[in-house]
């Protein structure tokens, strides 16, 4: 039986090495996480990714762009819509498409509440992995809400494929503007409600704060964006250091931590919610209506070229680097996934921390496994 | 002994053993019942109505289900350990009355067993933790041995301040002492403790560190299914019903506080059902914590329990020692430690977030980045602390 520290040949003990993972409820898919423990204190942690590998970047070179949508769609499948926009936005560029207006706004609501959906996952799940076993049903309340706003909209709960080149699928349903302004006001509750429930609880805040931390300088040398580096004290935030699309037309917030914590983390993505909302909110006043796709060929033949472009994920700066030979498929998609880039400071996070800790700040990097492995 | 009397005893036995099956199966039906009104969900609600026959169709699944032996596993404390977790969790029943002549044998140091007997309860998890031959169930062990251990210490100390208002050890007079004058209304910090204690005891939420989900996975339990699962599962429910007992009868005047009125059967019905009340009350915050709460680290759990809870329990007998040596009025004892009740309360409350700010995020208006200096994707390093 070879579970106790075990002398080694100087007959001193060794630590005791863990393998959480890839089966593991905390590791959010099939993440594999190994540790030296020394009692409850990780002496060392490596990472093993890889488990979902699907080859995605490869399958995309085999597709046509139409078709290249629905793989994306499987990148980060907690937010779909913010992975298509990235692909279709790259697609347009390469072939200098100008998209309508109105498909525009639909793009930025869409993605703005996919946000929420998103980071409304995160939430509960964050609140699993600290112990409470409540949250998760309130996170899940709001995210489904959304999500039967999107099977109103785009016909799937989950794999839309609705934003296309050049636009988007169809218009939005004749209800959408009453069941959008019910739904945001919903949210604001359940977001209040949530944020009550968690954030200032003591043991909450005993569990994440001073966990994990990760200075300014250090979360950008290790390449880390969106919540993560926001959380570290970094003002960035593509969509207006770098905008995309039409976020140069809103005003909102974007909120930034102080110590770089595991309750920074937390809390910033709790306000980028309500941030979402107030965009959203000033994007249904700017609609008009007008076509919602430009006018494309069914199959698309971006010139011969190249194209990196880079969007704001729930998870952080989503990039597409594409190469096009001028014919119906990439001649190579490469996407530069937030989840991966996060992952790696999560060693340098660990140092110092107790098992329980590793959960908890693996939870707040907010991985997307099908967007690590691709 | 003579043949009727062991016969008697047999019976008596089986009747607990009914009694406690019974309401534990009730108690697993009302914590996903409770939980699931906190969570805005259904809970059980196909088999019977609203779920009331869900604990029978788990426990027959339970028993149908394959036990399965870790091939690594020590075998003969792997199979031990369940019966080890279970038996003093029974044991304990002997001796706590739920009325004034409903028991099975009153002792005159009952309280004394009582806190002996559940010592023992640590045995079981620490052997599954060990036998299960499971880096996860071994961790669990661990946690549940320094766990337990730690909050034997201020539980009993909280049980020995009772003890000293009433001058006995003996449940049914503990309950007698209090017809008119609760324990909590003199000792409210001493119910605190007792119920922290009690909680860590039984590894519920907050303190359900040893067998946590997200972390070590079940802990000890990890590697076990079907009917020996299914004995922890009784030992953890009889358990928390045992702390929930107990507070009532130490700290909420048991079947009495206020008397029940009538004579004879009458009054027996009353009196046990204003037990059970009182009791499945205290459950009932018991389920309510866990559907509240987050779950404490290891070493926050013992820097509480060692740092505030031992040190409070020792000031408790103290306070409680000197109001009754000098004969001090009892308002006294409860003006004391509902200061202390209260300076605990503002400890906790300030603690965790000691030398940190409580509001870290700040949010920045979008047009701020938007500005010509910063424009065109640069990083600042304004807001970077240092």
């Amino acid at each position: 039986m070879q579970i106790t520290q075990q002398p080694n040949q100087q007959g001193d003990t060794v630590d005791m090495m863990v393998n959480m993972g890839p089966q593991h409820p905390s590791t959010h898919g099939v993440f594999r996480l190994v540790i030296w423990i020394d009692g409850e204190r990780i002496v060392r942690a490596e990472p093993h990714i890889g488990y979902l590998h699907r080859g995605s970047e490869k399958l995309c070179e085999g597709e046509q762009y139409s078709q290249v949508i629905t793989l994306f769609d499987r990148l980060d499948y907690v937010a779909n819509l913010n992975c298509e926009l990235a692909f279709c936005l790259a697609v347009e560029k390469l072939m200098g498409l100008e998209v309508p207006d109105r498909a525009s706004y639909i793009r930025v609501i869409l993605c703005e509440l996919n946000r929420i959906a998103s980071h409304m996952l995160f939430y509960g799940v964050y609140g699993m992995e600290a112990g409470a076993i409540t949250p998760i049903l309130y996170g899940f309340r709001e995210r489904e809400r959304i999500q039967s706003l999107f099977e109103g909209v785009t016909g799937a709960r989950m794999m839309h494929n609705y934003i296309r080149v050049g636009g988007v699928k169809e218009d939005l349903p004749e209800d959408f503007p009453k069941r959008l302004s019910t739904l945001t006001a919903q949210l604001r509750a359940g977001i209040d409600e949530c944020d009550k429930l968690l954030t200032n609880n003591e043991m909450f805040l005993a569990r994440t704060k001073g966990i994990g931390t990760i200075t300014g300088p250090d979360a950008i040398d290790y390449g880390l964006t969106g919540p993560p580096l926001r959380a570290a004290g970094v003002l960035e935030d593509v969509r207006v250091s770098d905008p995309y699309s039409i976020y140069d037309r809103f005003d909102f917030g974007i909120p930034v931590g102080t110590y770089g914590d595991c309750w920074d983390r937390y809390y910033v993505r709790m306000e980028e919610m309500r941030q979402s909302l107030v965009i959203i909110e000033q994007a249904m006043e700017q609609m008009e209506p007008g076509p919602v796709s430009a006018k494309v060929r069914r199959i698309a033949r971006p010139p011969k070229g190249e194209v990196y472009l880079r969007t704001e994920s729930p998870r952080g700066d989503f990039g597409v680097y594409l190469v096009s030979d001028g014919s119906d498929k990439p001649y190579r998609v490469k996407v530069r996934a937030p989840s991966f880039a996060n992952l790696q400071a999560l060693q340098h996070m660990l140092r110092e921390a107790y098992v329980a800790d590793a959960v908890v700040i693996l939870g707040s990097i907010d991985i997307v496994l099908g967007e690590v492995d691709r | 002994m003579s043949t009727t009397d062991v016969i008697n005893y047999g019976l008596a036995a089986a009747g607990l053993m009914v009694f406690l099956s019974v309401t534990v199966m009730f108690l697993t039906w009302l914590e996903r019942k409770t939980l699931a009104r906190i969570q805005m969900r259904m809970g059980p609600m196909r088999v019977g109505f609203h779920g009331t026959f869900q604990p029978i169709a788990d426990s027959m699944k339970l028993m149908l289900k394959e036990d399965i032996l870790p091939s690594w596993a020590d075998r003969r404390i792997y199979w031990v350990a369940p019966v080890a977790a279970f038996v003093p969790a029974f044991l304990l029943w002997v001796t706590i009355p739920v009325s004034q002549d409903v028991v099975l044998r009153n002792m005159d140091l009952g309280l004394f067993y009582i806190v002996a007997i559940s010592v023992l309860s640590v045995m079981g998890l620490v052997m599954a933790g060990w036998g299960s031959a499971n880096k996860y169930a071994f961790l669990g062990g661990l946690r549940a041995a320094g766990q337990l251990i730690s909050y034997e210490i201020p539980l009993i100390m909280a049980v020995l301040g009772v003890a000293m208002l009433t001058q006995s050890l003996d449940l049914t007079e503990l309950v007698d002492d209090q017809a008119t004058f609760a324990n909590v209304l003199a000792q409210p910090l001493g119910l605190f403790i007792f119920f922290m204690a009690g909680l860590a005891e039984l590894g519920r939420t907050p303190f359900d560190i040893h067998h946590a989900e997200s972390e070590v996975v079940g802990g000890p339990f990890i590697e076990y299914s079907g009917a020996h699962w299914a004995v922890f599962f009784l030992a953890e429910y009889i358990n928390t019903f045992t702390i929930a007992a107990l507070t009532v009868l130490l700290f909420f005047g048991g079947w009495r506080w206020p008397d029940m009125p009538f004579e004879g059967d009458v009054h027996t019905a009353l009196t046990l059902a204003w037990f059970f009340i009182k009791t499945y009350a205290v459950v009932l915050v018991i389920f309510w914590v866990r559907g509240t709460y987050p779950r404490l680290r290891i070493d926050q759990l013992m820097a509480f329990g060692w740092k505030m809870l031992v040190p409070l329990s020792f000031v408790n007998i103290v306070l409680t020692g000197v109001v009754l040596f000098y004969e001090w009025p009892m308002w006294t004892l409860t003006a004391f430690s509902l200061i202390l009740l209260g300076g605990t309360f503002y400890l906790i409350t300030t603690l965790p977030g000691r030398g940190l700010d409580r509001m870290t995020v700040s949010v920045y208006p979008a047009r701020d980045l938007r500005t010509p200096a910063t424009a065109g994707g640069a990083v600042t390093d304004a807001d970077v602390p240092s």
